[in-house]
């Protein structure tokens, strides 16, 4: 088992600012692991601008925010990148185990950033009543579908959700000539940016339901239409409130839960609530050498803030290395 | 005639209030910044956008390129403008910046990559 300085699992926004942070502290050997083929995370299915307005002075697409931090990365000789690279196994004495095609390979580092971003809650975790038709996509699989893959899920979508996410994936599907029936939203307001709401709703005359709620999906193998109904301020039905909007395609968009399987494989001690790991302070864990960053920690809205307060989980993690 | 409308411009969202006769603005209150005020202005006048989709490629490491205008288009040309990119192919490598199509639709923009693709 080869011994190693510093391992970053993720090459997400996070895990590049914090790599480039530690070798800014004094780090030498910095081994950057990320199971895709490309750096960038999630920022790669974010092609709208919106990102860089605090870090660079102006405004950029996703893979233009990601493109920076990757040159530098590319640049930098400290810094080994390893693609294709899936951790699968993670100890609390900082033993790495991952995949890469053709291999396992095992390395013992000094300290460990996890920077593994976060996943989306599902249509099973707000339970949504109704068959199960082919249709319903989570927001953020449709982002990549779309985006990456270059294919349209549906011909006429409603949305579940109003935060930015589901937002922009409304103004997506309208630009590519999808018709969105609505964006409905169980609260009373919006969780994501009004400039969101502008450009992404008004822009293209999309009705957004506060305070309503799918109360079932219809269709036998695909999606035929959905009922929504108004609710009170406790959340309960207003009876006599229902009605039908008909559509192929429901994308749910209701929020992100960070993804720490291999914290809790290490045996950290984590927040059953948030999926975070109990820290008294940004970028800790429970375990010593071990830290979070970016969406892996706690879910953040702008990148350009997961950029900064991962940097200083890379100077943390020099800090304990015994640098500067 | 007064209007009201948020500013797009940055994630602040300034509630404007907008002194208008026809398209010829006279005042704009609530901007916590200048662009605000810019931003009011334009979209009175002839509101612009700045569109980002992506390009279909061939032989190159992603099945799908990232790009944006350079510059804002009149909002009421982004579905032509949608069309317009549905019939191309990128089929070279390019850089972050790199030039898709010169003076897209003759809407005197250009259409730029996102990101870096290479060859498969
Ligand atoms: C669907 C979606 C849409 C979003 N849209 C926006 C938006 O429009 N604007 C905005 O500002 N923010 C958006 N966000 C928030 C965005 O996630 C953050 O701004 C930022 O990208 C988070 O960076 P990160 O590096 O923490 O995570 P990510 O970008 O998710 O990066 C995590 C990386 O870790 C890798 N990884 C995970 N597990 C392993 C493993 N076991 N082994 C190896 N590699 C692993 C992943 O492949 C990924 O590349 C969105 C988030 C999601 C999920
Ligand atoms: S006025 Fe300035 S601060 Fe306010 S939203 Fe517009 S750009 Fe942002």
């Amino acid at each position: 088992m080869r011994d190693r300085e510093l391992v970053i699992v993720g090459g997400g926004p996070a895990g590049m600012a914090a790599a480039l942070a530690a070798r800014a502290a004094g780090a030498q050997d910095v081994l950057l692991l990320e199971r895709d083929q490309h750096l960038g995370g999630i920022l790669n299915q974010c092609i709208h601008p919106g990102f860089g307005l605090h870090h660079f002075k102006e405004e950029l697409t996703g893979p233009e925010y990601a493109d920076r931090f990757a040159r530098q990365v590319a640049e930098d000789p400290g810094i080994e990148v390893s693609l294709r690279s899936f951790v699968v196994k993670l100890t609390k004495d900082r033993e790495i185990s991952f995949l890469r095609p053709g291999a396992l390979e095992e390395v013992k580092a000094r300290a460990v950033i996890l920077a593994t971003g976060c996943r989306e809650r599902t249509r099973e975790m707000i339970a949504i009543p109704g068959s199960r038709p082919a249709g319903v996509y989570p927001a953020g699989l449709a982002q990549k579908i779309v985006n990456m893959e270059g294919w349209i899920p549906g011909r006429e979508a409603v949305i579940v959700g109003s935060g930015d996410i589901g937002l922009i994936m409304a103004r997506r599907m309208a630009l590519e000539g999808v018709s969105v029936k609505a964006v409905v939203e169980i609260q009373k307001t919006s969780r994501g940016l009004v400039r969101n709401v502008v450009q992404c709703l008004e822009d293209f005359g999309i009705p957004l339901y506060f305070q309503h709620r799918i109360s079932m999906i219809h269709g036998r193998d695909r999606v035929e239409k959905v009922s929504v109904v108004k609710v009170d301020d406790e959340f309960r039905d207003i009876p006599a409130s229902g009605f039908e909007l008909s559509c192929d395609t429901v994308l749910i968009s209701v929020g992100l839960i960070p993804e720490n399987e291999l914290l809790e494989m290490a045996g950290a001690e984590m927040d059953r609530k948030t999926n975070g790991p109990v820290a008294p302070e940004v970028n800790l864990t429970s375990l010593p050498g071990i830290f979070a960053c970016g969406n892996a920690f706690k879910v953040y809205d702008l990148a350009d803030s997961v950029t900064r307060d991962s940097e200083l989980a890379g100077r943390a993690a020099a800090r304990y290395l015994g640098l500067k | 005639m007064k209007r009201l409308m948020t500013c797009i411009e940055c994630p602040q969202g300034c509630s404007l209030e907008i002194e208008a006769d026809g398209t010829r603005v006279i005042s704009v209150t609530g901007q916590k910044c200048k662009r605000g005020d810019k931003y009011a202005r334009q979209e009175v006048e002839a509101p612009l956008r700045t569109l980002t989709t992506s390009v279909l490629t061939r032989g190159l490491e992603l099945r799908m390129l990232p790009v944006r205008t350079s510059k804002p288009i009149p909002k009421e040309k982004l579905f032509e403008a949608m069309e317009g990119v549905k019939r191309l192919v990128v089929t070279s490598p390019v850089k972050a910046g790199s030039v898709i199509a010169t003076d897209f639709l003759g809407l005197g923009v250009d259409l730029v990559a996102c990101r870096a693709l290479n060859k498969i």
